[in-house]
């Protein structure tokens, strides 16, 4: 095995702690015969330090498109010529596909925000939707709404949501290249002041924007120091009217590798496959990243886009022997 | 076969009849349709978990 792996080994396996930017790098250009060690690695490093559980969420769309923001990726920014209309969801129907997410085991639903920030009308919108989960539905609410207001933070907090999602999307070096009307250094002051309330801290990003290997490293060495609860990857699934649109898709085998590179740089986070997993990896991928790295699951459709039906991953899980983590197992 | 009231691609909203859509018919295993395949109007679609709508103010919804 190569010697770079037998470090990796020492430092995250056994004594549980991440690899620095430039060791994710070697990682990261690792030949592809050595991809099925680094993943058997990140695995068994995902379980001795995880377990063998998987987090199941849903995620939902309350306000889709018409963002006034200009990330390159989003098929939701209203700067761009995308097919995608602005439209509200209605209570009654976030409270059904609460119920349905949770029908499959889901212990997390994540309600998403396709704005800069929240206004008055969309904190209220959330209260009134929380409060209507909370009492028909045995699931926890996360929320990703935008960049915050302290204020907002104590009300979120206060109407019972336990995580929040706030991306970085790419590495500090890369964002400007990606999102224009704010920084990376606004979406940073979101995070750090979601932490300070004690809601778990959800961030991840998007592979696949354009950034090189050395920007995947960084950027998976920034989200190490901000050390958050979960991480969400996303590979892109190039949306048309983007301009990111034309963007190829990662291939595969470097999608694996920054699976296992992730999970070297943060063994005990929560490392969610999200969207583009489909597009990416195929059908197969799944399978190869839970058994690489990933220990989290969004279930379903996306936001905008569709997903594998939950049933194929609820059975591949139950194949894998992997079973899914409880809500009396996340209190 | 193509649907008699398909007049255009419900991804791209161009005429079915001129351009290759096969992409877009493959795409579309993963997305809900953006634009009514009768009047080519941009549809309000609205994604769930489990499924989606997409409403056309002339032509009603479809779910999928
Ligand atoms: S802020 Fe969110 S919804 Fe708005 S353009 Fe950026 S990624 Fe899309
Ligand atoms: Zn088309
Ligand atoms: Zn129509």
């Amino acid at each position: 095995m190569s010697e770079i792996l037998d470090r990796a080994r020492t430092r995250v396996l056994e004594s549980g702690a991440g690899l620095d930017e430039e060791q994710i790098l070697e990682v990261l250009r690792l030949p592809d015969e050595d991809l099925p060690a680094l993943l058997q690695l990140a695995h068994d490093v995902r379980m001795k330090w995880c377990g063998p559980e998987v987090e199941v969420e849903g995620i939902i769309s309350l306000k889709t498109g018409g963002c006034p923001e200009d990330c390159h990726f989003c098929s939701q920014s209203g700067l761009f010529a995308s097919p995608v209309r602005a439209v509200w969801l209605d209570i009654p129907s976030l409270v059904e596909a609460a119920k349905q997410t949770a029908a499959t085991g889901a212990t997390e639903f994540c309600i998403v925000a396709a704005v800069r920030g929240p206004d008055k009308r969309l904190m209220d919108q959330m209260r009134a939707g929380v409060k209507a989960i909370k009492e028909a539905v045995d699931i926890q609410v996360a929320a990703s709404l935008g960049m915050l207001t302290k204020e907002q933070v104590d009300e979120l907090v206060e109407m019972g949501v336990h995580r929040y999602n706030h991306n970085l999307e790419t590495c500090r070096s890369y964002f400007p290249n990606v999102v224009t009307t704010h920084s990376f250094e606004e979406r940073w002051e979101t995070l750090k002041m979601v932490r300070d309330s004690g809601m778990e801290v959800c961030c991840g990003g998007i592979l696949g924007l354009g950034e090189t290997i050395e920007q995947r490293a960084e950027f998976a060495a920034q989200l190490a120091e901000l050390d958050p609860h979960e991480v969400p990857l996303n590979f892109l699934n190039p949306r048309p009217g983007t301009p990111l649109g034309d963007r190829p898709v990662v291939e595969g085998k470097d999608a694996l590798r920054a699976i296992a590179a992730f999970r070297l740089a943060m063994p005990k986070t929560i490392l969610r496959y999200a969207g583009g997993r489909e597009i990416t990896l195929g059908d197969l991928g799944t399978r190869d990243g839970l058994l690489g790295g990933i220990n989290a699951v969004i279930v379903g459709n996306y936001l905008t886009t569709l997903g594998r039906p939950a049933t194929a991953d609820l059975d591949l899980l139950q194949d894998l022997k992997m079973p899914v983590k409880s809500l009396s197992a996340t209190f | 076969m193509q649907c008699p009231t398909q007049t255009f691609c419900d991804r791209c909203g161009l005429p079915v009849t001129e351009g290759d859509h096969a992409a877009c018919a493959a795409a579309r295993a993963l997305e809900p349709p953006r634009f009514c395949p009768r009047c080519r109007r941009r549809m309000k679609v609205q994604v769930v978990p489990t499924g989606w709508t997409a409403t056309c103010v002339e032509h009603g919804t479809t779910h999928g």
